[in-house]
């Protein structure tokens, strides 16, 4: 049978051998911890705790602002040094909170184990949120606020992203096959919240093992494992609801539109600890990996340990990287240095080495209209692109710039090398800063 | 810690597909083609065919120092269209209208209008319809293959679809006996431009684009489609008068124009829609000039004015956004 899939799309290496066959490793704790005050899209978080106070593992250090706002945790019991700003995954240096570990890291005495048939769905909504648990899959989105659907907005689908389709990351499928009844768990809790009638977790038909044992373990329950088409980028929210209920989310809409919810399984996992067990997101799963790193590795890693610290963990480097990603080859994050510290949404460390960066020249466009057909939003990058090198805001907008999702497939395809994201990037913010000023 | 990071936007990895390596796809899948040319047609056909190239790769260089602009020879599309031309023209034609040819090409074709990228019409065959139309004897004396070997001289003759004209306008009839056969049409043996002469060999280059996947279905199949359909609804009016749709494709530049010229990404649609529409048209018009107009093949023609017809074809095309009714506005 022909997998489900959407149209378009690309089929880069995914270079997945390094680590899917490795189990999670327990990463040791470093001699200092950077905790970021904001992880994600949303206010960020107000440190609530003074330099020289003791904390607990799991404790608050920084309080939510605003409902798009999650709260900070220590990561483990130990001491704040200092509460400044310090180098930050986003680029500038922002608010953190410095803990140097006692090396007990022992759990606050707050936290205790919840039935969570005692709670109503606001109640575990509320866990959720001052656990201050996001979404998992990179964007970091604070998952309370996808569990809080307006009740015009029935979901009948909740969907469970198992697809993973960034070249070299596994976090996700080392947690599906070590961690399965945490993210079943997870998964309940949150049907729970939904009442979905349908509850499905996609998974990207390369991990034949998390796909088979998945379907073993959920045998009895009604949840169904589909395994979708390797293709990238099956794992975008919009390519993959479409895979999976044939629906197709709105221009400029939400999952909700179409009756849908979609959660990683990584975050089902993170929902679990928050309601069973009372934990906050202090940790997570990171790949760290390619071809500059000496033993790549899957390592659960406490939020703010330094980029350099997980690489001496896994062995030090081969050679010099030539680009240091966090998150995965098609739409990571550069950064200026290892002594970037992780934060929740960092699924992934890749170091590149100079030889494997896409750096060819660019070249002028021969209309070979493979952007075309890559694009999984079914846009045309290269005329938004040149649209958008010369400022053509208006052309920008109707040529649908704002419905890319920035998935890199128009790039990676372009023989002329032209750099069609970061130009549809800066159409996308001059339409957006075309309609602020409008309605000033 | 090396200081030297590379800090850039996403994505951080790359096909490895470049413009130089799609054109020397291109180049290879030309070999054939010109193996075929040189075999039929002799020295003749290989001085066309190096006179073209090398005149082609010259005036770039000349262009772009007189623009004050880098120098891009090594791209390698300057080279396809001096293949492209030479495939395009007679094998007896002299050196001077030949080297004329190249550089009408590349300077008029395509530097004028900015470069590689920005010529709105094929420049191989903006060369080629402007030579027909100012040396229309030159362009029009074709030779009877002469295979290396064979000791024949080249010996001028008319192409097929020229005898086939010739007859109709004298006696309003298919000749009674054409010179050729299909199958030898098919192969190569016959009559007309270096390039046009082996169906058989442009499809085996064209298997091997297909292949890299740096040529699609979309115009090919829309273009020689729409002229068997086309052609072959006039055959069943009246098969006493129009050839059969065989003859249409083994003929003439069909296969060349349909799979090399029509699919120049550069002057063609974007869109999957932009092409099929661009493929019909050039089969409509390739098979109305062949029957009804003045000259007997009117693939050039047709290719050139469905490359003027693309901007245009483009802006009604763009594909329906993901999210979004056909008429624009949401689902």
């Amino acid at each position: 049978m022909k997998l489900r899939t959407f149209k378009g799309g690309i089929h880069p290496p995914d270079n997945k051998h390094w680590t899917s066959h490795k189990a999670i490793e327990d990463c040791p704790l470093p001699d200092e911890l950077v905790v970021p005050l904001s992880q994600h899209i949303g206010a960020p978080s107000v440190a609530c705790v003074e330099v020289g106070q003791h904390v607990a593992k799991g404790q608050e250090i920084g309080s939510a602002k605003g409902f798009v706002s999650v709260p900070v945790h220590a990561s483990t019991s130990g001491e704040v040094v200092a509460i400044e700003n310090r180098p930050h995954p986003f680029g500038t240096p922002l608010p953190a909170v410095v803990i140097k570990p006692d090396g007990e890291d022992s759990w606050s005495s707050n936290l205790q184990f919840t039935d969570p048939g005692s709670l109503t769905s606001d109640e575990l909504i509320e866990k959720v949120r001052q656990a201050g648990v996001v979404g998992m899959g990179g964007a970091a989105f604070p998952a309370h606020v996808k569990m809080s659907p307006p009740p015009e907005k029935p979901i009948h689908t909740l969907l469970f992203n198992g697809v993973e389709c960034e070249p070299y990351l596994t976090s996700d499928h080392r947690m599906m096959l070590e961690e399965s009844e945490r993210v079943l768990q997870g998964v309940a809790l949150l049907q729970y919240v939904y009442g979905a009638e349908r509850v499905v977790i996609g998974i990207e038909a390369n991990k034949p093992d998390a796909i088979a044992l998945l379907k073993k373990q959920c045998a009895d329950a009604a949840v169904e494992i589909l395994p979708l088409q390797v293709k990238y980028p099956q794992g975008a929210e919009k390519q993959l609801i479409f895979a999976a209920t044939g629906r197709e989310v709105p221009s400029g809409g939400l999952p909700m539109d179409v009756g849908v919810a979609v959660h990683n399984v990584s975050t089902a996992a993170a929902v679990t600890d928050a309601v069973m067990l009372g934990r906050p997101l202090i940790e997570r799963v990171c790949t760290v990996t390619g071809p500059a790193i000496k033993e790549p590795k899957n390592l659960r890693i406490r939020i703010g340990m330094s980029l350099s610290h997980l690489v001496e963990v896994c062995g030090g480097l081969v050679e010099e990287p030539g680009k240091i990603i966090l998150g995965g080859p098609m739409m990571g994050f550069t950064q200026v240095g290892l002594d970037v510290p992780v934060i929740r949404g960092s699924s992934g460390l890749l170091l590149l080495r100079e030889e494997d960066i896409a750096n060819s020249p660019e070249g002028p466009c021969i209309r070979c209209a493979r952007c075309v057909q890559a694009c999984p939003m079914n846009l045309m990058p290269t005329t938004i692109a040149a649209y958008a090198r010369r400022d053509l805001v208006e052309e920008t907008e109707e040529y649908c710039a704002m419905d890319c999702i920035e998935c890199g497939s128009c790039s990676y395809v372009c023989p002329a090398s032209i750099p069609l994201v970061q130009l549809i990037r800066h159409g996308k913010a001059a339409v957006l800063a075309k309609k602020r000023n409008a309605l000033l | 810690m090396s200081q030297q990071l590379y800090l850039s936007s996403s994505p951080h990895v790359h096909s490895g597909e470049t413009t130089p390596s799609v054109m020397r796809a291109v180049l290879y899948s030309l070999v054939p083609a010109c193996g075929v040319a040189v075999y039929f047609f002799g020295i003749p056909a290989l001085s066309v065919l190096l006179i073209a190239t090398l005149g082609c790769l010259a005036t770039e260089v000349v262009c772009q120092r007189l623009m004050r602009q880098p120098v891009t020879i090594a791209d390698g599309s300057a080279a396809i269209t001096g293949v492209l031309l030479a495939l395009n023209l007679p094998p007896t034609s002299p050196w001077w209208l030949t080297l004329l040819g190249a550089v009408i090409a590349i300077a008029v074709g395509k530097q004028v209008y900015g470069g590689l990228g920005s010529n709105p019409f094929n420049p191989a065959l903006v060369a080629r319809v402007v030579l027909l139309i100012s040396f229309p004897v030159q362009m029009t004396t074709w030779s009877a293959p002469a295979p290396l070997g064979s000791g024949l001289d080249l010996v001028t003759t008319a192409t097929p679809l020229g005898e086939w004209k010739n007859a109709v306008m004298l006696t309003g009839a298919m000749p009674a006996e054409m010179q050729g056969s299909m199958a030898g049409y098919f192969l190569g043996n016959m009559p007309g431009c270096i390039g046009e002469v082996s169906a058989l060999a442009l499809l085996l280059g064209a298997g091997y684009l297909f292949y890299r996947r740096i040529l699609t279905w979309h115009i090919p199949a829309t273009y020689v489609g729409t002229v068997v359909l086309l052609s072959g609804a006039f055959w069943l009016i009246n098969p006493a008068k129009y050839p059969n749709p065989v003859f249409h494709l083994v003929t003439g530049g069909l296969v060349l124009g349909a799979f090399y010229m029509a699919t120049d990404m550069v002057t063609t649609p974007v869109s999957i829609r932009g092409m099929l529409i661009f493929g019909v048209g050039c089969g409509v018009l390739t098979v109305l000039i062949r029957l009804f107009g003045g000259y007997p093949e009117g693939v050039s023609f047709a290719i050139l004015l469905m490359n003027a017809a693309t901007p245009l074809i483009d802006r009604y095309t763009k594909p329906r956004t993901f999210g979004t009714a056909r008429q624009g506005g949401s689902v």
